[in-house]
């Protein structure tokens, strides 16, 4: 039963993923098609209201707008949240919120991380929730999809890597607002509350008087999972009923999330005009998820041995943490989507996985590729493929190249930049909050759980995903200064240096393909992309993981 | 199809080559490799932990300290023999060139004619010497008078002799080679230190070696992974220390050296180095190792047919009797017209007719004399004793001959000749007095084994381009029968140049060779220029490689040479990077298991101790390096196959192998030690 519902959730993916990653080729190609009488009425208002001047770009000039929007935006969003008190749309009364919390929820809604120090219900105002929240999840997963969307065109040597403006304005119109419609519509349907009315006050069967937390829930749910930003309406994000109210839910969202990650694969290859190298790299990133999800389902269906021998019944599998009306199957589904898609909502609690449970959304999360994130997860296993290009492709003897560009010095040092930045951003602060008295004194489960807790944090802010393992007493100078700069650095380090590497592969003469090339279309390949993912993605991580999610499932059994 | 130079090796090869891996371990030489340089500081770090425990606070083993700091010393001992001794063959080449290089005295022709004699590093650019039979050649120079045969064999290592004279292309000459007759006057044209074979020497000797541009982006990877590791190892510490399982420092520099890729930073530049080896060992010069690279990425080859693709000279393929003529009787008087033609075709014209059973005693003619071709009256041909006068020749220059005698033009005499012109031969008609017997169909004949091996070219991808002067349909001919992609027809130098332009405009990369200075653009053009030792001064100049043996054939084998280098590379990379598998899997449960006794599951190898798991690691890592010495010396096999079977063959051999060695070789090592009681 477990095993049909996963594989019909799976399926029906497969089956939106595939037109999807053909409409964002056509939606985005630099030639006209016809979606532009579609939405160019539209778009050209746009433009003419915000003085976008369509013409291509520079990989620099792009980068630079990317980094200067996103600046603006960032300023936007912490000066609301400075001064949510004072402003309209305010029902309940919610206080502004302090410095560094703002500074860590602006960089976080910012990066598309949606890592939460705050409690949605309490911690901001309906204005917030939509100015500062629901905007920055429409922005956010438009600069991915624009970014992916130019260093595709770099790597498939178009005429040139595009204009960032014009991306970001059709990743508005084209994708993110008319499928976030779609779905609230849906949500709605099932019951997820849409209102502008105040918390509503209830009284229960005993007599007590229960304040219920309400708002323009599904609006926010809809945007939160398409853009795979992640951060809830409520503190307890998708475990909400108000979120995630009914089974249905539960997969219209999983499905939400994974929908743009999986469909980039196949505009990829809709763009080298090679569906099969599409097929490829989408079949390196369901393996890897294929794998993680197993890992995850067997071990929570197997419950935790210490809860067992503690005589709780562990017969259904470790349901410590998570919804019934979900059960193992929906919540380890869930669990592992979340994290390969980064989005970093949830519907059952990280913290009270089982360990190896716990090292599913950590592993997915160091790699930062199964799927990803909406578009930086594609940037990511496609710089993947090209570092297994250098590594594989001298083996038929010649120099290495990838779509017909050869790999050279300057790509090797801008890629070695990012597979750099990613375990220095990780391991570092773990090193130092582990050492430290702030970061210790935030751990709720000293031993290896603690190392877990802090390690989860860390790589949750540095892939962007956003889900905590909670737990963790985050809420402080410390761990907001120090997440908020992990998150920042682990979004734009890589985006700028695979914008360069787009730049730098547009400016070559493509090299004719013959016998003698190595072809990145086939099963080879697979196997050489999966490889290089683990030996230099994830073996980075092995000590780390030994001591935290290793080590407390060795002691527990 | 050639012959591969054999350098006596000193007997003090290795001998040498372990002084210099010792010279190497100064940090100055060690910090241009990254990788190892960090090897190295982690044997300073283990050796001051071995003279001093408690250096950084907390005591720590001594003596496991010291066996640390032995293996990691050993490591780069390893690392830098390779280095040695990669180099160290050039270097017993260079000394074998030098013998060469000596001082000679040479008779140098002053302004006003007078002859003084002065030693050979006494002459500059343009100076005129006379140089006798018997003489050794000062320097390089061109002949300007004269023609002499050279014996070369000091550099080409061939003992034939070689005809060069005055103009054209074979009018260049080297310092150290011998005439062996005749005399001629020649013009300097390198000074002292430039010429050739300092060069050569210079080159073979390393001394001029630059990383190449893919050696470049491979070191920013092993440089990125080593720093990966570093961030690993120095970040483990103290989160290791939150759960009280403090890692000692020995065995923290153990799994940084085992997790960095040292397998492939110590043996880089010596499978570079032995990939110009191989290519001199070809008797072929390479200037740049980056030329060597280049050639393994070559798209397109551009070949003259005359000399490459054929042997350059008419062969008689077939005899097709015309009129009511027998066979037998054009055999007959083919091959008697030709008994005293001595040239290649004369001879093969009576060779033919041997071929087609002709007997020998058709062919002793008394009393015959031979009539030379001459220009006039475009054939020749032999008068027998008895007076009948044969003559082979130009089908025009046949036909006015027999209408002068009064003889009869049979009818299919012109359809039979077109035939032959059209399938690109040459039409030779055999008349006996006055009676025209037949043609000689004479044509141009591929060297053999040249179609298999553009075949083999085309399997690995590699276009072949065919230039020739002939006109369109006799190079269709050739093309077809030898099997190259595509030819340029009454090609003249510049159309070379200008299809090369268009192939890398193309994003192709182009070799070609040549002798003639009209080739010398073109050769500076190709990505790949091979210059025919053979040829001009300028040719050899604007190429990025010699050949000394003059082989245009070669440069095939140069393809093969750099596909060999680029795989070697990344054979070794991949193997040392899967390697970290194993490794992982000997380390992180030892690392661990004094504090989580639990980590023993993880001990999959099943290894005796913490301590020899670590050793056993440590140590795999070390002789692994020796071990690959050979291949990357010689280079892994190559042979022509598509890319996806090439990279479906080493990635079996060399990343599933990479990943499986360990395992065997950490446990065998670990199985050793404890038989010894060392652990």
């Amino acid at each position: 039963m477990d095993f049909i519902q996963i594989s019909v959730v799976l399926v029906v993916l497969l089956l939106l993923a595939i037109p999807t990653g053909r409409y964002l080729a056509r939606a985005f190609s630099l030639e006209n098609t016809r979606l532009d009488r579609a939405f160019g009425g539209v778009e050209k208002v746009i433009y003419k209201w915000s003085g976008i001047r369509i013409a291509d770009m520079t990989w620099k000039q792009y980068a630079t707008a990317v980094l200067v929007s996103n600046i603006t935006m960032v300023a936007i969003a912490y000066l609301l949240l400075r001064l949510q008190g004072m402003l309209p749309g305010n029902p309940s009364g919610v206080a502004a919120m302090d410095p560094l919390l703002s500074f860590n929820t602006a960089v976080s809604f910012l990066t598309n991380t949606n890592l939460q120090h705050y409690s949605g219900e309490s911690g901001l105002s309906y204005l917030s929730q939509m100015m500062v929240i629901i905007y920055l999840m429409f922005t956010t997963p438009a600069t991915g999809i624009a970014v992916v969307m130019a260093f595709m065109r770099g790597l498939t040597g178009q005429r040139s890597i595009g204009n960032y403006y014009v991306d970001l304005v059709r990743a508005h119109t084209r994708v993110l607002l008319p499928l976030a419609v779609v779905v609230t519509l849906l949500l709605v349907a099932q019951g997820v509350p849409q209102t502008m009315e105040p918390t509503a006050t209830a009284t229960t069967l005993s007599g007590a008087e229960q304040q219920i937390a309400r708002g323009p829930v599904a609006s926010l749910v809809s945007i939160k999972h398409l853009g795979t930003n992640g951060g809830g309406f409520f503190g307890v994000n998708s475990a909400h009923p108000f979120e995630n109210p009914t089974p249905l839910t539960n997969v219209l969202e999983i499905l939400s999330m994974f929908l743009i990650p999986a469909s980039l694969p196949f505009a990829f290859g809709f763009m080298t005009k090679s569906r099969k190298q599409g097929w490829i790299i989408f079949g390196a990133m369901s393996l890897m998820f294929l794998v993680f999800l197993g890992i995850a389902y067997g071990s929570e269906i197997n419950g935790n041995p210490a809860l067992e021998r503690a005589g709780l019944s562990q017969a259904v599998g470790s349901m410590e943490g998570k919804e019934v009306r979900f059960g193992i199957a929906q919540s380890a589904l869930f669990t592992a989507v979340t994290t390969a898609a980064t989005t970093g909502t949830v519907n059952n609690m990280h913290d009270t996985l089982t360990p190896l449970g716990g090292l599913v959304p950590l592993g997915e999360m160091m790699l930062n590729c199964v799927f990803g994130g909406d578009g930086v997860g594609t940037v990511n296993i496609l710089m993947y493929a090209i570092l297994a290009v250098f590594i594989a492709g001298l083996m038929v003897g010649r120099t290495p190249e990838f779509l017909g560009r050869k790999i050279e010095g300057k790509e090797m040092k801008l890629i070695a930049i990012a597979i750099l930045a990613h375990p220095l951003i990780i391991l570092a602060p773990t090193a130092i909050a582990l050492a430290s008295e702030m970061g210790t004194a935030g751990i709720s489960n000293p031993g290896f759980h603690g190392i877990s807790q802090v390690l989860y944090e860390f790589t949750s802010s540095a892939a962007n995903n956003g889900s905590g393992f909670e737990g963790l007493g985050d809420n402080t100078p410390f761990w907001n200064i120090s997440t908020g700069l992990v998150m920042l650095f682990g979004r734009y380090v890589s985006i700028i240096a695979m914008l360069a590497v787009a730049g730098s592969l547009l400016a070559k003469t493509p090299v004719p393909e013959t016998m003698g090339t190595l072809r990145t279309d086939n099963g080879v390949f697979l196997v050489i992309l999966i490889a290089t993912v683990v030996i230099v993605g994830a073996l980075t991580f092995l000590p780390v993981l030994a001591l935290g999610p290793v080590a407390e499932w060795l002691t527990i059994r | 199809m050639s012959r591969t130079r054999t350098v006596a090796f000193p007997k003090d090869l290795y001998q040498r080559a372990f002084v210099e891996a010792l010279k190497k371990l100064d940090p100055r030489v060690m910090i241009k490799n990254p990788v190892m340089f960090v090897v190295e500081v982690g044997f300073v770090v283990t050796l001051l932990l071995t003279i001093l425990p408690d250096l950084f606070g907390g005591a720590s083993d001594r003596g496991y300290n010291g066996i640390v700091s032995l293996i990691l010393f050993v490591t780069i001992l390893f690392a830098n023999f390779a280095e040695a001794l990669a180099e160290g063959r050039g270097k017993a080449q260079a000394e074998s060139l030098k013998k060469t290089k000596q001082d000679t005295k040479a008779r140098k022709l002053a302004k006003d004619g007078s002859i003084q004699m002065v030693s050979s590093t006494e002459l500059r650019k343009g100076d005129l010497v006379i140089v006798e039979a018997g003489e050794l050649i000062p320097s390089d120079g061109e002949i300007v008078e004269g023609v002499a045969s050279v014996d070369e064999s000091a550099i080409t290592g061939e003992s034939a002799p070689v005809i060069k004279e005055a103009g054209g292309d074979f009018s260049s000459v080297t310092g150290g080679t011998r005439v062996v007759s005749d005399r001629i006057r020649v013009r300097v044209t390198t000074d002292p230190g430039e010429s050739f074979l300092d060069r050569m020497i210079s080159l073979v000797e390393g001394a001029k070696r630059q990383k190449t541009p893919n050696e470049i982006a491979l070191n920013t990877l092993l440089v990125s992974l080593t720093l990966i590791f570093l961030i690993v190892c120095t970040t483990l510490q103290p989160i290791a220390s939150y759960v009280n399982a403090a890692i000692p420092i020995a065995t923290l520099v153990a799994l940084l050296v085992c997790l960095i890729p040292t397998t492939i930073g110590g043996l880089l530049s010596a499978i570079g180095i032995a990939g110009m080896d191989r290519v001199t060992q070809f008797n072929v010069i390479a200037m740049s190792g980056k030329a060597v690279e280049a050639s393994g990425d070559i798209n397109t080859i551009i070949l003259d047919k005359t000399g490459t693709i054929t042997h350059g000279n008419r062969m008689a393929a077939e005899f097709v009797p015309v009129g009511n003529s027998k066979a037998d009787a054009l055999n007959r008087a083919a091959a008697q017209s030709s008994i005293l033609d001595e040239t290649p075709e004369g001879r093969s014209i009576v060779e033919l007719a041997k071929k087609q059973g002709l007997a020998a005693s058709e062919l002793e003619l008394p009393g015959a004399e031979g009539v030379e071709f001459r220009a006039e009256t475009r054939m020749s041909g032999t008068n027998l004793a008895n007076g009948t006068q044969i003559r082979k020749g130009a089908v025009d220059a046949i036909k006015t001959y027999v209408k002068e005698l009064g003889g009869r033009i049979p009818a299919d005499l012109d359809e039979k000749a077109n035939r032959i012109a059209t399938a690109g031969g040459t039409p030779l008609a055999v008349v006996e007095g006055n009676v025209i017997l037949g043609l000689i169909y004479l044509k141009d004949t591929v060297k053999p084994g040249m179609r298999e091996r553009f075949e083999e070219l085309r399997r690995m991808g590699i276009r072949t381009v065919m230039c020739t002067g002939d006109n369109p349909l006799t190079a269709a001919t050739i093309a077809r029968e030898a099997g190259v992609d595509d030819f340029v027809a009454e090609a003249k130098p510049e159309d070379k140049i200008a299809l090369i332009r268009k192939e890398q405009a193309a994003g192709k990369l182009v070799a070609m060779t040549g002798d003639g200075t009209n080739d010398a653009p073109a050769l500076a053009q190709a990505d790949v220029g091979l210059a025919m030792n053979s040829g001009t001064v300028a040719a050899k100049e604007a190429a990025n490689m010699v050949d000394l043996d003059s082989d245009p054939t070669k440069i095939i084998e140069v393809v093969a040479i750099g596909k060999q280098l680029l795989m070697t590379r990344g054979a070794l990379t991949t193997f040392s990077i899967a390697n970290d598998v194993a490794k992982y899997f000997a380390i992180i449960p030892a690392m661990f298991m004094l504090a989580i006794p639990q980590m023993n599951a993880l001990n999959i190898m099943g290894l005796a101790t913490p301590q020899s798991a670590i050793l056993s690691a440590l140590i795999f890592n070390a002789i692994i390096i020796p071990i690959l010495i050979p291949l990357a010396m010689k280079g892994v096999k190559y042979s022509p196959m598509s890319a996806t079977k090439l990279l479906s063959r080493n990635l079996v051999i060399y990343g599933l192998g990479g990943i499986l060695v360990p395992f065997v070789g950490i446990k065998l090592i670990d199985l050793v030690l404890v038989g010894l009681n060392l652990v």
